[in-house]
């Protein structure tokens, strides 16, 4: 297992149009875990996953990868589902998977192609011709085949079935290596939280904890759920 | 199989227990090489870490042990794994006659019942 820090982020700030979207965020994560960013609608975890991507500028703070600063070098080893598709639904998935192999060096085409054939999906079809929840595995796949250092998926579970759920959830497992990191945001915990080594809650843009999810489980004789909803009653 | 875990309990100590039933009732055998920890997590479809934590845990009890670079093995001490099953037994008998007197019955009616069920 890696103990380096594989992300850091330091004293970082968000505003848009003078509202603290972020506020003074501090964070520090490792290789090999699988972390689950929670908190409720509009706390800011789409905000500083952006932040992360490089897609958004910090207002303040910064932000780092394997130590380097966002940018070109740390885009490469960063994989990211965002939470609405940017892929022209108009696209073959064979035409995706091409275009994913132009894009990133790190894609493993074949891979791809092999875990979308256990899902019994012919690679000629088009996006827009599939189901949602088929959409959101494609994408997922896609994401899981590139070899990165850090996974970010932002609300993967997004209105899926319970059996597309725990196919995400097994995909993620099978496919993330021991040093990578995955974090996956999302407000519903407990769909997801059995897969979590980490736990960090976000609420009005500042971190209000973060924890093993074991540990925090023990000592509140609960679940992650139970804890986060207990937390932020409102 | 299906495993099925209770977000309200720590998952390593799920996953130990059911490694324990797993030791008790045979699956793994004294002596025997366990599977590796991918293999293991990927069985019971969980993380990985919290797999390497459960065995962390099994082994601090001596229940397996790990032969250098060459992986995870069940004890081979026998009488570990006797004494195992007997406590998780008698866990299970108390917990049985504890259901009966609670709706009164005592001990020689409780085995009564034991002795008119099919197996």
């Amino acid at each position: 297992m890696n103990n380096m820090e594989l992300l850091e982020i330091k004293n970082l700030r968000k505003t848009f149009d003078g509202k603290e979207i972020l506020k003074d965020i501090n964070l520090s994560i490792t290789g090999g875990k699988i972390i689950g960013l929670l908190g409720k609608n509009g706390a800011g975890k789409t905000t500083l996953i952006k932040l992360i991507n490089d897609l958004l500028t910090p207002t303040d703070g910064e932000i780092l990868i394997n130590g380097k600063k966002i940018g070109v070098q740390t885009k490469k080893v960063v994989s990211y589902l965002p939470e609405r598709t940017y892929l022209n639904k108009q696209m073959r998935v064979s035409e995706v998977i091409d275009y994913f192999s132009d894009f990133y060096d790190n894609f493993n085409a074949d891979k791809a192609k092999r875990i979308l054939e256990d899902l019994d999906l012919d690679t000629d079809s088009r996006l827009s011709k599939m189901s949602k929840g088929m959409q959101e595995k494609v994408q997922l796949v896609l994401v899981m085949s590139r070899s990165a250092d850090l996974y970010i998926l932002d609300e993967p579970l997004g209105g899926v079935d319970p059996a597309t759920r725990d196919y995400i959830l097994d995909t993620i497992l099978s496919n993330f290596n021991e040093n990578a990191s995955v974090i996956i945001s999302t407000h519903l915990i407990s769909d997801i939280e059995r897969i979590l080594d980490e736990v960090i809650f976000i609420d009005k843009g500042r971190i209000i904890l973060q924890s093993d999810a074991d540990k925090l489980r023990k000592s509140e004789n609960a679940s992650i759920d139970e804890i986060f909803r207990r937390m932020f009653r409102c | 199989m299906e495993f099925t875990f209770d977000n309200n309990i720590p998952i390593y100590i799920q996953l130990l227990e059911y490694m324990k039933i797993y030791l008790i009732s045979g699956v793994f055998k004294c002596g025997e090489k366990l599977p590796s920890v991918r293999e293991l997590s990927g069985l019971f479809k969980v993380n990985p870490n919290t797999m390497q934590k459960a065995l962390a845990e099994l082994e601090s009890t001596s229940l397996i042990y790990t032969e250098r670079t060459y992986g995870k093995y069940v004890t081979e001490d026998r009488e570990l794994i006797e004494k195992l099953k007997d406590e998780y037994a008698n866990t299970l008998a108390k917990s049985y006659f504890e259901g009966m007197k609670r709706i009164g019955l005592g001990k020689a009616d409780s085995i009564k019942y034991l002795e008119g069920i099919d197996e």
